[in-house]
């Protein structure tokens, strides 16, 4: 056990105590907030892992945009403070026990299996190395994903502006 | 690989809240949690297991960059729910057209 292994359980256990409390907070506000500690948490795996730069898109992306829209939307449709209602113990039971003996079959076959890891090191993940793939058209070239997903992007861009306008109607 | 295994209790735990939650708002914040529990194996399969190609860095930027505009969508959705029918519960939301 040295001191990365150590500080790996410890953040996990840290994203994972996030993660449930914010699925079962009651506040809509305090569950977003314990979100963007989760993303915090992954974001600093991805650090460890060596991906700066998908890190610096977790946090801008996800903290920066997504987290952002949620928190403002909150704030738009419910009043602060406001609990949520509560759901029926009987789905409660269902959808814990549907989930715990789920994770209980994936993790045992986690545990069974043996990963063969690879033992060349990888080379430094440069900000031309991401550059260039994301742009070529050779092998291993993610020019067409790349492209496919800016025009995803502009047609979201374009339907929320669409469905979240007022009609010119209610105006008057 | 014991990230596998925290990956794992992220999906299931988003999974837990999408079936609990009533409130559209927090079933999203579920799928986010779900699509994070994804890319964290992407990434860290294809750190230690294939450290020579980027498959997985790769499919979590686009995983990362679709999330994004599902969640412009499905905010744009909520708020405009909100303004017709003054709640984003799912049980309330019984027909979407206006």
């Amino acid at each position: 056990m040295n001191a990365i292994s150590i500080s790996f359980y410890f953040g996990s256990a840290l994203v994972i105590i996030f993660a449930i409390m914010s699925v079962t907070s009651r506040r809509l506000l305090r569950s977003a907030i314990y979100l963007l500690f989760v993303l915090v948490g992954i974001a600093v795996f991805y650090l460890v892992l060596d991906y700066m730069f998908l890190a610096a898109v977790q946090v801008v992306v996800y903290m920066g945009g997504i987290l952002v829209l949620i928190i403002f939307s909150i704030l738009l449709t419910s009043h602060i403070g406001e609990k949520l209602q509560t759901v029926s113990p009987l789905s409660i039971v269902f959808a814990a026990g549907g989930v715990v003996i789920g994770a209980a079959v994936v993790i045992s076959i986690l545990m069974e299996h043996t990963f063969i890891t690879s033992t060349t090191a990888s080379n430094e993940l440069t900000m031309k190395v991401i550059g260039e793939s994301l742009l070529s058209v050779s092998k291993f070239g993610y020019v067409l994903p790349f492209e496919v997903i800016s025009i995803l992007l502009l047609a979201a861009m374009v339907a929320a502006i669409v469905i979240a306008k007022r009609e010119k109607k209610s105006e008057l | 690989m014991h990230i596998l295994v925290l990956s794992t209790i992220i999906f299931f735990t988003g999974v837990y809240g999408f079936l609990t939650r009533k409130n559209m708002l927090t079933m999203l914040i579920s799928v986010e949690l779900i699509l994070n529990a994804v890319n964290i194996n992407f990434v860290a399969i294809n750190k230690y297991m294939y450290p020579e190609n980027l498959e997985g860095h790769f499919f979590t930027l686009f995983v990362i960059g679709i999330a994004a505009a599902e969640a412009a969508v499905a905010v744009a959705i909520f708020i405009n729910l909100y303004r017709n029918i003054r709640s984003i519960d799912v049980d309330d939301v019984t027909e979407m057209k206006y």
